[in-house]
């Protein structure tokens, strides 16, 4: 600051005083420019900060996220082993995937039973565990902890918690409920292709309650409270209150877990990988894209084509419920 | 990270729109961005070696006992002959995963791999370099491996270094409690898993949740059915899997089943072999590797070759899976790693490596045994009595084919074992198709 009480003589004899006030008769006159001179009174270094700031984004997204997409699409044509070049086969590996590849279909359910299972069971879960918790109730600060501790683990670490407790002949689980030992028919949760998609799921679902949970409680703390107040003046009864009233002002919150939800159901991987590689009963479209691209297999191009799938799925999910909401939230 | 690009923008006296300042955000970008990449790609260039008396070295033995042991080895090298080598370790299934890039990148003079079609597949993609001079000179391996070593053009690209047999494990203690006979014939093999499972135990640990172990169980039923060559045939994608002989291995394996291990699919193969070593289970189809889970009890451990079935086949092919070193296409000082080469294919080196790890064989005929335990003197025996060795079946396969359909398909059958007409039909279609993509 200090070096400018020395320059302020140049300044006032300088060009800058005829400038200033031929400017202010223009400002006058045209007042709908006058959001475009604010612009124009940014410091070159102003534009250099916004430039860098919104241009380096800009460019990651458009090489990390957007070129690598509409590249993953372009491959999922060809037939291409990573060594050489890749070869256009047309829409040969979409064929290949649909009718001869049985993992797929098996995949695809898997995902869609992940996104059923997160949004039916586990979501509501963690709404309810929120709703409970908001009131006060006793060692709340402990259910708090204690739900959304899982959280804070990896699903891979999940993963390996889960093989402990539903490991067939020493887990936790089967020697709760007795089958081990002589003459006892333990259930092989892990090995038996039937069973341990649940057993994934359930697991899965104790962490996304907690997270769900998190954010509903933040959502209900944003509640006004004189809305509860005047909807029970009203006569409402505590249900009502809760579904007219508190859960439409969490809107936003609600879009939120919204998307959370597809997004964990369709990204889901590191719990089956760690429990057997994705195979035998947990396939995953995630799982069969790592397979085919990044391991030795280096079916590369056949991998993009799942990959695409993955991606329609997940575009398609997102927008629809973004949709929904926003039109809703307009009328 | 001071870049001339932004600051040249300062002078600039056009007024900023909106369009202007995104394309000075993008070129500004661009500047900060750039010499960080070209800067990457320039560190990663200067891995390669100076040539003359140094060579690198990329290696996947990652885990301590092997890592230790490939390092003595290398270490002899360098004393007794003078060169500098620069090993590269990396994590043995990361370095499985990224092989192709490995290979096409800045790849090391010399580095570990498996013998095999892996090996081939890679010969046959111009990744590898000949070696067929320096391995004229080569003593003291047989036909077999030498086969092993050998690219589709005829041409030698592997230097062998040890192997590990597969066969049929078991405990010496359990077998003399309860007066048991090696079997010899599919036959006796089945009469024994009954006699154990009348004495309380169950007779065959199995486990396939990693999904590999069960291949080892399918070429074995393969080889002795159908003979090496059609092992050999059919791993390659000249066969039809649709082929009743192919099926007759399902049919065969089947009756097997009932003897199994109970919830297979949810077990690793450690955990199938401690059930062996606490003597719950009687027998276990597994490579050498399985001693590793024995501990102090590894004397008590020991093998019978796989019962024949054909008794055109008998006994005469034993799955070995064999693990050395490779030239690669790109190495900067061919000639010092050709010397490294042809240290690392002679005896003196298996010793320096064996003398580290015992539960492997070396390929050398002229490795000094006397050093081995009982378990490897008896692996030496069946390798080398062994008419053909097979390697295993992803690694005498195409890597794609194998793991995308044939670990499905294994778990397929063990889950459903009655479909296996369906189940072949889908291996079948989907092997066509992925044949279909090469070259």
């Amino acid at each position: 600051m200090r070096p400018k009480a020395d320059l302020e003589p140049a300044v006032d004899t300088g060009p800058t005083g005829p400038v200033a006030t031929a400017a202010a008769p223009t400002q006058g006159r045209r007042r709908p420019r006058a959001g475009r001179r604010r612009i124009r009174r940014l410091t070159t270094r102003d534009r250099l900060v916004i430039g860098v700031l919104l241009g380096l984004p800009l460019l990651l997204t458009l090489v990390l996220v957007w070129a690598t997409t509409l590249a993953s699409v372009g491959l999922s044509f060809t037939n291409w082993d990573g060594i050489g070049s890749a070869k256009f086969i047309g829409v040969d590996n979409y064929k290949e995937l649909f009718t001869n590849y049985p993992p797929f279909a098996t995949a695809i359910w898997h995902n869609l039973l992940w996104l059923g299972f997160l949004a039916l069971v586990a979501t509501p879960l963690g709404l309810l565990f929120a709703v409970l918790l908001d009131r006060q109730i006793r060692f709340s600060r402990f259910y708090q902890s204690a739900i959304y501790l899982p959280v804070v683990l990896s699903l891979a670490v999940i993963g390996f918690i889960s093989q402990l407790l539903f490991a067939r002949d020493d887990g936790i689980v089967n020697t709760v409920l007795g089958t081990t030992g002589q003459g006892g028919h333990p259930v092989d949760w892990i090995g038996d292709p039937h069973i341990n998609i649940w057993v994934v799921l359930v697991m899965a679902g104790w962490r996304h309650a907690g997270y769900v949970m998190v954010l509903y409680l933040a959502g209900l703390k944003g509640v006004d409270p004189s809305l509860k107040e005047a909807a029970a003046i009203d006569g409402a009864s505590a249900r009502q209150t809760f579904f007219r009233v508190v859960f439409p002002v969490m809107r936003p919150v609600n879009i939120i877990v919204g998307v959370i939800t597809v997004i964990e159901a369709l990204r889901a991987f590191d719990i089956v990988y760690a429990i057997n590689g994705g195979t035998n009963g947990l396939e995953l479209l995630s799982v069969l894209i790592t397979d085919n691209i990044i391991g030795e297999a280096s079916r590369i191009g056949f991998g993009s084509a799942i990959a695409v799938v993955l991606l329609l799925i997940s575009v398609g999910c997102i927008i629809a419920y973004c949709m929904t909401e926003l039109r809703e939230e307009k009328s | 990270m001071a870049t001339p690009g932004p600051h040249d923008h300062r002078t600039t006296p056009i007024s900023p729109t909106r369009r202007s300042v995104l394309r000075a955000a993008a070129i500004g970008a661009g500047a900060v961005t750039l010499p960080s990449v070209l800067a990457a790609c320039a560190s990663g260039g200067g891995a390669g070696g100076s040539g003359g008396k140094t060579v690198t070295f990329g290696s996947n033995w990652s885990d301590p006992v092997p890592k230790k042991g490939v390092a003595k080895a290398i270490d002899d090298f360098q004393k007794s002959q003078g060169y500098t080598v620069k090993t590269n370790t990396v994590d043995h299934n990361s370095f499985q995963q990224n092989i192709n890039r490995y290979l096409q990148g800045n790849p090391d003079d010399v580095f570990g791999w498996f013998a095999g079609y892996r090996m081939q597949y890679f010969a046959q993609k111009g990744l590898l370099s000949d070696i067929s001079d320096i391995w004229a000179n080569f003593t003291g391996f047989s036909d077999a491996i030498k086969a092993q070593s050998t690219g589709l053009d005829g041409k030698q690209y592997f230097v062998p270094f040890y192997y590990y047999p597969w066969a049929v494990f078991y405990r010496k203690s359990v077998f003399a409690q309860h007066g048991y006979q090696i079997p010899t014939t599919w036959d006796q093999y089945i009469a024994l898993a009954k006699q154990m499972q009348k004495d309380g135990l169950v007779p065959i640990s199995f486990s396939d949740k990693d999904g590999w172990p069960a291949m080892g169980t399918f070429d074995y039923i393969n080889m002795r059915l159908n003979g090496y060559d059609f092992h050999k045939s059919l791993m390659a994608g000249h066969e039809d899997w649709t082929d009743p002989k192919v099926k007759k291995v399902f049919d065969t394996w089947r009756e097997l089943l009932p003897y199994y291990q109970q919830g297979a699919l949810g077990l690793t193969w450690q955990e199938s072999a401690q059930a062996l070593q606490q003597k719950k289970t009687g027998m276990m189809t597994l490579g050498m590797f399985l001693g590793q889970q024995f501990g102090s009890d590894v004397s008590d451990l020991d093998f019978f070759a796989y019962p024949s079935i054909d008794p055109a086949n008998g006994q005469d092919a034993v799955e070995a899976p064999i693990d050395g070193f490779l030239l690669s296409h790109k190495a900067k000082n061919a000639d010092a790693s050709k010397k490294l080469l042809t240290f690392l294919a002679t005896a003196k080196a298996e010793n320096d490596y064996l003398s580290v790890d015992p539960t492997l064989l070396g390929v050398n005929s002229a490795v000094d045994t006397s050093g081995y335990t009982a378990l490897q003197q008896s692996g030496a025996k069946l390798v080398g009595t062994a008419k053909s060795i097979s390697q295993f079946m992803d690694r005498d396969s195409r890597p794609d084919f194998v793991s995308t359909v044939m670990i499905q398909a294994l778990q397929t059958f063990l889950n459903n074992p009655n479909d296996i007409d369906g189940l072949c039909t889908s291996i079948q279609r989907q092997k066509t198709a992925i044949y279909a993509t090469e070259g």
